[in-house]
């Protein structure tokens, strides 16, 4: 919890405390509402609506506590309630962004979820049977186009394919189109397809390079030696004590990534015209709309010291060493 | 496949007497390497019978280990050259298959190594590491197996058995470590039992303890027991028959009593002045054997223990051309060494045996 507070306040400063100190003042952000053709009173009387004349503390007390009760605007003509948590509204479109952004997430989380399951299986399963035929062939090739995997950008791999698997061979959902897994799972699975290959190639390269490393290590472990003695099939001593052992650090880069992910792949989103949570922060960026940005951050944030929180956790039920008495 | 047609005489496989319920006969294990072939056992043989104790000597790099890691069949596949036999209960090892050695190791022959800590899984528990074992060989449900484990424990020595059965191996001390080690080593009953330094990672006082255990076991179980070590004084107590091993060759083999009694071969009377005896008056300091373990990849010519032995110039020359056989000197004591009988027994008895 400290840390979400702490990254709370970091957020904040980036996108406030920053820009003053950059020279801004606090109808340079008001204009931002209201628009430039605005008379200075205009400028000057949302400013003091919405609170930037206050003192930075008293701005972060007023934001925080709209993130975790809500927040009401006074607009002059009435009282806008912006419920919990509000993060502010969309300079562009005057809609607050918290709906938005759980609009988004469907999207960022169907394509995160099925992206890491993929990468998980393919990564360790290629990573181990790596390192058991080290050197051979299998091994050289495997390591060879796990270092293309992990050296071609997303956007080169993204539209090569969706030029070849959707519209040379028709096989694959052309990019831009989302259906829910509530509605038609298969339907899901089929317009994720492509995106969640694309993105598991990039990461199961990385993944396949961690495993064989962690299992040539753990293969040499005394512990393989004895459980070789105890006369366990092969398959056994590679799966339940090798890969046992070599799977405690990839769990934990795991958790992490997958905690990255769900605050938005942004060049994936983008290569696929995916309306997730990268896409609408790159749309943010480009409109210079600065509560899409912040929504977006913070929430990405969210994600990953949750991530962090997770494979604490995970870490103690994997690896009997850390638990403590 | 163990044919007997070719039998030597004074072939140490083939100790009078005895059928040979584990015979290991010109064993030969050569690990080809960029830098040459690494010879490191190269035509050992023994002979041990269910019931008796034999303990392997040697300094690092003698060849012990690879040894035991022979018999078990638990050289990595393409890693060793092995040839030779290894027949355990009539049958050769070297030729079985690998799935057939599989179902051998753990059931008809165990091994316990050297840190118990590092042996044994850290994430899993001590009592799964034990059902484990069991299950490979036993198809039997997990709680016959939990009880079986736990029952194992208690004859090992570990305290409440039922609750320590579910601690993990960090949780144990080292001693109690070992014990487990032993516990899963011996679930399965196994009729051969190799111990590959079982005690150096041990600290003294607990040393005595898993020596005692050993042998208390190998009377429970009837087993024959094999006993790594550099160290004679773990093996004075336990073993019936020792062999010195030097640059993976035994060079004297005989029976535990003659090796600590009436040792014949240099290096074995260097071994003996290296350690430190409490029975005995303090001499002066202990003689460490000078010089260092040969290279495994230019064996030195002749006999490999020529260029540390301080009686070489009597031999007029034969140790540095001519590699002594190991053959047997009197009835159970194997000798390879080109000194003459009354030379070896002159230095024993005037400058060997009052220094010890």
């Amino acid at each position: 919890m400290g840390l979400l507070f702490v990254v709370s306040v970091i957020t904040f400063s980036i996108f406030f405390v920053v820009p003053r100190i950059a020279g801004g003042t606090p109808e340079t952000l008001a204009t931002r509402y209201v628009g430039r053709a605005a008379t200075a009173e205009t400028v000057h009387l949302t400013a003091q609506r919405l609170g930037f004349y206050d003192p930075m503390t008293v701005q972060y007390a007023n934001w925080a506590k709209g993130i975790v009760v809500g927040a009401e605007y006074d607009y002059g003509a009435g009282v806008e309630r912006c419920p919990a948590p509000c993060l502010g509204y969309s300079f562009i479109t005057k809609q607050p962004v918290w709906p938005d952004l759980l609009d988004r997430a469907p999207v960022t989380a169907s394509l995160a979820v099925g992206a890491s399951i993929l990468w998980l299986v393919a990564g360790v399963a290629t990573g181990v049977l790596s390192a058991l035929r080290r050197g051979t062939i299998f091994d050289r090739a495997a390591m060879g186009i796990a270092l293309a995997g992990v050296s071609l950008p997303i956007f080169f791999t993204g539209l090569v394919s969706l030029a070849f698997f959707s519209y040379t061979l028709g096989w694959t959902a052309p990019g831009g189109q989302f259906i829910p897994f509530s509605e038609n799972p298969a339907e899901w699975a089929y317009s994720m397809i492509l995106p969640w290959i694309t993105l598991a190639f990039l990461f199961s390269a990385q993944y396949a390079r961690l495993t064989r490393a962690g299992m040539l290590e753990t293969m040499h472990e005394d512990y393989i030696r004895t459980a070789r003695a105890k006369g366990l099939r092969e398959r056994n001593v590679v799966i339940q004590h090798g890969l046992r052992a070599a799977l405690t650090p990839i769990l934990t880069i795991f958790g992490l990534d997958v905690g990255l992910l769900l605050g938005g792949a942004v060049l994936t989103e983008k290569t696929f015209s995916l309306n997730g949570l990268g896409k609408y922060a790159v749309d943010g960026i480009v409109s210079q709309d600065m509560p899409k940005i912040m929504g977006v951050t913070l929430l990405a944030a969210f994600f990953i010291v949750i991530a962090n929180l997770v494979v604490d956790l995970l870490y103690a039920v994997v690896d009997p060493r850390v638990r403590t008495q | 496949m163990s044919s007997n047609t070719t039998r030597q005489e004074g072939d140490p496989a083939d100790r009078p007497g005895v059928d040979g319920f584990l015979r290991v006969k010109d064993l030969r294990v050569h690990f080809p390497t960029d830098d040459g072939v690494v010879k490191s056992v190269d035509g050992l043989s023994f002979n041990l019978e269910r019931g008796e104790t034999l303990g392997i000597v040697g300094e690092s790099g003698s060849g012990k280990s690879v040894t035991s890691l022979s018999i078990m069949g638990l050289h990595p596949p393409g890693t060793a050259k092995i040839s030779g036999q290894v027949v355990l209960n009539g049958e050769d090892l070297i030729g079985a298959s690998r799935e057939h050695i599989r179902k051998l190791r753990g059931k008809n022959m165990a091994m316990i190594f050297q840190d118990p800590l590092s042996a044994m899984h850290p994430y899993y528990t001590v009592g799964h590491q034990i059902i484990e074992a069991y299950r490979v060989h036993n198809r039997v449900s997990k709680q016959v197996a939990r009880k079986h484990a736990i029952d194992m424990l208690d004859r090992v020595g570990i305290p409440q058995p039922g609750a320590r059965v579910d601690d993990y191996p960090h949780q144990f001390s080292g001693g109690m470590r070992q014990r487990a080690m032993i516990a899963m080593a011996l679930s399965c009953d196994p009729e051969l039992l190799i111990a590959d330094e079982p005690t150096t990672a041990l600290d003294v006082t607990v040393q005595a303890q898993i020596l005692d255990l050993i042998r208390d076991l190998q009377q429970e179980f009837n087993s024959a027991v094999i006993i790594i070590t550099h160290d004679l004084g773990v093996v004075a107590e336990l073993a019936d028959d020792i062999l010195v091993m030097y640059a993976g060759r035994g060079i004297e083999y005989a029976t535990a009593h003659e090796i600590f009694t009436a040792p014949q071969h240099p290096y074995t009377w260097g071994l003996l002045g290296s350690m430190p005896r409490l029975d005995r008056e303090r001499t002066e300091r202990l003689m460490p054997i000078k010089g260092t373990p040969p290279s495994l990849i230019n064996v030195p010519s002749g006999c490999p223990f020529h260029p540390r032995c301080l009686y070489r110039e009597l031999t007029g020359g034969a140790s540095e051309t001519e590699r002594p056989e190991l053959l047997e000197i009197s009835p159970r004591h194997f000798l390879a060494c080109h000194l003459s009988a009354q030379d070896r027994q002159r230095v024993w008895e005037t400058d060997i045996k009052p220094n010890l």
